[in-house]
Parts: structure tokens; sequence; C-alpha cells
């Protein structure tokens, strides 16, 4: 009667500490990748905390632009990669309008990223690769260019112009 | 449910055997004196695996070329998420690994373990102990700052004082020019290229041979019957882990590992030290002078590997219980009092540093701030200016937004009557001079949302230092980031160019030791010029 009563109660308690051991392997294991694991994750997918973000590069006085003759500026400008600091040579064409305001149009034609040029007898821009032409506001006035020409953030500090980022013009050709 | 895991694993059984193969490994049976003084070996596995976890996380931002790999480490810190913790968890699991795996042979040694049949199984075990020592010895290179530079010149003159091998040994180390980039390609290969591997398989063989010949039984243990490995070992080691991991975690966490400056190979003054388990051979290099200086550096060590290695020879007698295996927990107890003397020795003769060292782990914004602005950190911190003024505080305005649309007279005003210029402000006046009211002021214009927290953590020695600067008025002839005037030399790079106890003495007698200054002697307390002399040294150049 007895060993028949003992032989039961010795296996669940067996079971019990066979299932504590269990339940204490997988707890401890699991907090253990947690630990490793969020971290981890956090270090592969969440943005790094942007080193400064230089903003405004000086292009020259406002004076050195004239109304309705576009030109094009050559800047430095630097760009935090990582770890690195990359001084990079960047250009804007620069149209003056004649209320006196002033506009700075990325180098690049807007269909394949071709160096797009002023054409002074049509007064136009004018993108040698596909022959897009844009007007003096950046507006597309034919050929592929799907959009108008980029522009540069701009303001004016004591009289000199200031770039700050190039903005992608978003409206498509109508 | 329980069917269909069935039927998966099932499957995986026929396909694969996998699953049996796992049970085969879990149900090895141990000898009933199995226990918790066994779960060391586990332990370092388990930290192996941690070091390749985290090492490859840190390869995933690091550039393994010099002075690029300074940087990018800088990066992994200072602006990667989560990566000084994860820094900080490879850091310390060096030194966690070094110590569980010297406990784990030392559980061998005393338990003797190591007699027939497992000879090899102990030669395995140290080889594995030799490796992770290489870890700790090339791993120390790798952040590229003064402290890996000098600490590894050091080590490559070691290798290079060899009977014979030496001239070789600096050849294979890529140092025979000094330490240079061939040696950085070095170290960081054998770091990550040849010893992970190499680390697997030994492993691998040291584990095959404990399973080959079971583990180690006690006397007594063949009258008792076995027991299986799975779950009650298992949960010892997984809980032994567990305690290792709480405690490298906390470490990572609350222990910050610094990162010097840049290596710089003309810093003569810099004094390395080697990382803490080596402390005892650095120490023991020091009883050997001249032409004995081979004895401390190869000889003994070499003789030391070689005795480890033969202990299972030397020892050929019974099995016998472990609390009658005096000699060998002499030995132990011996050992362990000589490398605690050996190392005591060497931390007691550590010199403090003569300049204060700037951790270049952090953000260090507050370095490109003129003095008149740093000083104002100092007047900040001593007016407890942030008891009031904190993000989300109800008692004053977050002061990081200040700049934006107040200027420096609006603020000094401010400061001398504060209710005057903001009605209802219970502000009390801030009761400085009109210099330290400039400073002060000059400071929060600097501060924005983006470097309060580096502002807040700079130094205070940096702080102090330029107080005395200020107080000073060395502005009037000197130049500090841009700021004051060029009728001395500027001070940026005064590292470079002199030592600090030629800076000491030179406020002293300036004349004396540049002839024809106009520069005034300054008696300033030791205080003052401690930390301005430290200042002046952690400018950029």
């Amino acid at each position: 009667m007895e060993e028949r009563e003992s032989a039961p109660s010795a296996a669940v308690a067996g079971s019990s500490r066979r299932g504590f051991f269990q339940v204490g392997i997988c707890g401890l294991g699991a907090a253990i990748a947690a630990a490793l694991g969020l971290p981890a994750l956090a270090y592969l997918l969440m943005p790094p905390k942007s080193s400064r973000q230089d903003s405004w590069i000086e292009i020259g006085g406002l004076d050195r632009f004239t109304a309705g003759a576009p030109l094009e500026v050559a800047f430095r400008r630097s760009r935090a990669d990582a770890w690195k600091v990359v001084s990079e040579k960047d250009t804007a064409w620069v149209v003056k309008h004649a209320d006196g305001g002033v506009t700075a149009f990325g180098p690049q034609c807007t269909h394949l990223g071709c160096a797009y040029h002023w054409d002074d007898g049509r007064q136009q821009f004018l993108c040698p690769c596909h022959s897009s032409l844009f007007r003096m506001d950046g507006s597309v006035i034919s050929g592929p260019a799907p959009r108008p020409l980029d522009r540069y953030e701009t303001k004016v500090e004591n009289g000199k112009l200031m770039v700050g980022r190039l903005q992608l013009s978003g409206e498509s050709r109508a | 449910m329980r069917r269909q895991v069935e039927s998966v694993v099932a499957w995986l059984e026929d396909r694969t055997g996998l699953p049996g193969a796992v049970a085969h490994f879990l149900d090895e049976k141990i000898p009933a004196s199995g226990g918790w003084h066994q779960v060391f070996g586990s332990v370092a596995m388990f930290l192996f695996l941690t070091q390749a976890f985290t090492g490859i996380l840190l390869a995933f931002n690091y550039a393994p070329t010099p002075g690029e790999a300074y940087n990018s480490l800088r990066y992994i810190l200072t602006e990667v998420t989560g990566g000084r913790l994860i820094r900080g968890l490879h850091h310390w699991g060096a030194s966690m690994m070094i110590v569980v795996v010297v406990l784990h042979g030392v559980q061998v040694f005393v338990f003797g373990a190591y007699k027939k049949p497992r000879e090899t199984t102990w030669i395995l075990g140290v080889t594995l102990l030799l490796l992770t020592l290489a870890y700790g010895l090339t791993g120390y290179l790798l952040p590229w700052d003064n402290r890996a530079y000098w600490g590894t010149v050091v080590t490559t003159k070691i290798a290079a004082s060899a009977p014979l091998a030496g001239p070789y040994m600096t050849r294979l180390l890529g140092a025979a020019k000094g330490v240079g980039v061939v040696t950085f390609a070095r170290f960081y290969s054998v770091h990550v290229l040849l010893l992970p591997p190499a680390t697997m398989l030994l492993i691998l063989a040291h584990v095959y041979l404990v399973r080959r010949h079971g583990v180690t039984p006690q006397p007594g243990d063949e009258a008792l019957p076995k027991k299986p490995f799975y779950p009650g070992q298992v949960f010892k080691d997984t809980a032994a882990i567990f305690v290792a991991f709480a405690i490298l975690f906390t470490l990572a966490v609350a222990a910050k590992v610094p990162l010097e400056q840049l290596a710089d190979p003309t810093d003569t003054t810099y004094i390395p030290r080697p990382e803490w388990y080596f402390l005892f051979l650095f120490q023991t290099l020091k009883f050997f002078q001249g032409p004995l200086e081979i004895v401390g550096s190869t000889i003994l060590p070499g003789l030391a590997v070689l005795a480890l290695l033969a202990v299972p020879f030397i020892d050929r007698g019974q099995m016998v219980k472990v609390t009658r295996r005096t000699v060998a927990i002499g030995f132990v107890v011996l050992a362990g009092i000589g490398w605690s003397g050996l190392t005591a020795a060497a931390v007691m003769s550590t010199p403090h540093e003569a300049v204060a060292q700037v951790d270049y782990s952090a953000p260090t914004e507050w370095i490109q701030l003129s003095p008149e602005e740093m000083a104002g950190i100092a007047y900040f911190r001593d007016e407890n200016c942030a008891g009031c003024h904190f993000a989300g505080s109800s008692l004053g305005p977050d002061l990081t937004r200040t700049a934006v649309h107040k200027d420096a007279a609006w603020m000094i005003r401010h400061f001398k009557q504060p209710a005057a210029v903001r009605p209802g402000s219970s502000m009390p006046p801030v009761a400085l001079g009109d210099a330290q009211l400039n400073s002060l002021a000059a400071f929060l214009l600097k501060l924005t949302p983006e470097n309060a927290t580096a502002l807040a953590d700079a130094p205070d020695f940096a702080a102090r230092g330029a107080v005395v600067y200020q107080t000073g008025h060395c502005a009037a002839c000197h130049m500090v980031n841009g700021v004051g005037m060029k009728l001395g030399p500027p001070l940026n790079g005064l590292a470079k160019r002199q030592t600090q106890s030629w800076v000491d003495d030179h406020f002293a007698n300036p004349q004396k030791l540049s002839p024809g200054s106009i520069m005034p002697p300054y008696q300033f307390s030791a205080e003052d010029k401690k930390n301005l002399t430290a200042y002046l040294f952690s400018l950029p150049e």
C-alpha cells in the first residue's frame, strides 16, 4: 500500500523538479537572448545620432549676380559620412530675378542627371544629353525631363547669398 | 499542435538525424558527483559566443586601418545607438572570459581531472587559455588610441627580445620598423580571421574529448548511479551563465571604457600600461634588468606554459578525493598569492596621470568652446542654474532654447535683476561680477538642445581651467579656438609642443624658459595651475 503511494509521488516530485529546471533553462536563456538581441537590433536598425549637419554655405555677394543672366557658381560643402567628413565640390545655377529675388538651381538635369547649361542665345537652360529645355524659372519647356529643376534652399544674410540643402522639385510636368 | 510538432521532429529526424543527435548529447550520463563546480566550461563557451556576436556587430561599423579605426570607434561610441553598450560588452567580455577560463582550469587542476586518459583534453584546454590571451593582446591595439599604440609597442619589444626567434617574431608581427600599419593589419587579421576559427576547432575537439572520456568521476562515484546531463546539470550551467552575463551586462552599462587620444607615436611622455590580466607579467619584468631581461620576458613565461602542459605527465597518481589533493590546492593558493602580489605591486606603482585625460568616447563638443564660454560652464555649475532650469522643469525655462530669442545684453540685465526684465520671475539675482556674467551669457548663447548633454558632460578641470584663463586675462595675448589675441603664441596644440612640467615652470618664470618673452610671471595656486594646464593640454590642435 505504502509503496504504491510513494512511487507515484516520487514521480510527481521528480517531474515537478524536471519542470522547474526546464522553465529555468528557457527563462534564463530567453532573458539573455533578449538582453543581447534587443540592443543588437537597435544598434543595427536605429538611425545614428546625426552628426552636425552643416547647413548654410555662403556662395557670394548678391551684387555678383545680374538679373536675367544666370551664373554657375561652384562651392564646397562638407558632408558627414558616418565617421568621415568629406569635402565635396558642388555647383549651383543662380538666377537673379527682376525684383531682386534669387533662385539657386541644382546643377543636374531632372531627366538623367546630366549637367545642363545656360544658352544665352535662346535664353533657356539646355541639357546636352537629351535636349531637355527649361525656362529661367526652372520649369520644363520640352524634352524628356519629367519635372522642373531642383532648387537649393536660399537665404540672404548681410548681402551675401547662402545656399542650404538641395530640395527635389516634386511637381511633374503638367 | 503537439502532433504537428511531433511530425516535424520526425521529419527532421528522418532527413537529418538532428533531433536524435541533440537528445543523445543531452542524455549523456554524468557521475553522481557532478554539479556546480563543473559549470565553468559552459560559461567560458557562452562568453566566447558572446564575444563573437558583439565582435561581429562592432565590425559592422569599424574601419580596420589606423586612424580610421579610431574615428570609426568614436563613431560607434558617440553616434550609433547602443554602440557604447556593444563595445562595453566586448571589452568587459574579454576580461570575463579570461577570468572564467582560468577558473575552469583551476577547477580541473584542483580535482585532478587531467589524469589519464584525459591528458589531451588538458593540453587542448591550456592551448585555449593561450588563445584567449592572444585575443586580449591583439584586440588591445584595435582602438588605435594612445593606450593601444604604446601598449603594443611594449608587446612587440618583448617579442623582439626572445632569444634567437626575436628578429623573426618582430617581422611576423609586422613591427620591424616599429608599430605601424602592417602591425595593425597583422593584429586585426589574427584577431578576427585566425583566432576565431582556431578557437572553434579547438573547442570542438575539447568537447569531443570530454564526451569521449566522460565527465571525470570522483572516487566513490562507481557505487552510485549516474545521472543525465539534462535537465539538472544544464540548468546549473544556464544559471551560472546567467550570473556571468548579469555581471558582464552591469559592467558594460556602469563601467565606462575610456577612449584616449588618437595614437600619437611622437608622444614620448605616455606611460603604457598593459591590461589588468597582464600586469603580473609586466611586474615580473621589472625584476630582471639588462641582459637578464629575457628571463622575465620570455624564459619564465615559456617555462610556465611548459609546466602547465606537463601537469598530467608529472602527476600520474591515482584519483583521490578533492579534499585530499592538498598539494594541488597548495599550488593554486601559492599561484593566487603570487599573482595578486605582483598585480597589486604593479597597480601601486602606476603613476597618476600627469594631465587629466579627456575621455574621447563621449561627445566632446565642449572642446570647441572659447575659454570665455568654457568658464561660463563653471559659473553655471557654481550657481546651480540647472537646479531650476532643465528640460520639463516648472521652476524655470529650459535654457537650451534661450539663445534663439534672447541676446547677451538681455541675459545680463536678467541675471542682475531677474524680475525687472521678466516680471514675476522668482529667480534670485546672480551674484557675480560683470566679467563672469559675460561668460555665463556667452555659454548660454552656445547652448542648444543638440549639444546640451555634451556640454553638461564637459570635465570640471576644463571649466575650472577656463576660469583661471579668464581671470588671468590670458586672452589679451593668446588665442584659443580662434578667440583672443596673437601677441603670444596660440595655445591650441600646446600639448604637442611642450611638456606639462615645462608649462608649469614657464608660468612661474617665463623669461627663464623662453628668453625675450614679454609674458609676466603668474603665481597660481597648485589647484589652479593643475586645472589650467590640463585644460590647455586638452585643446584641439
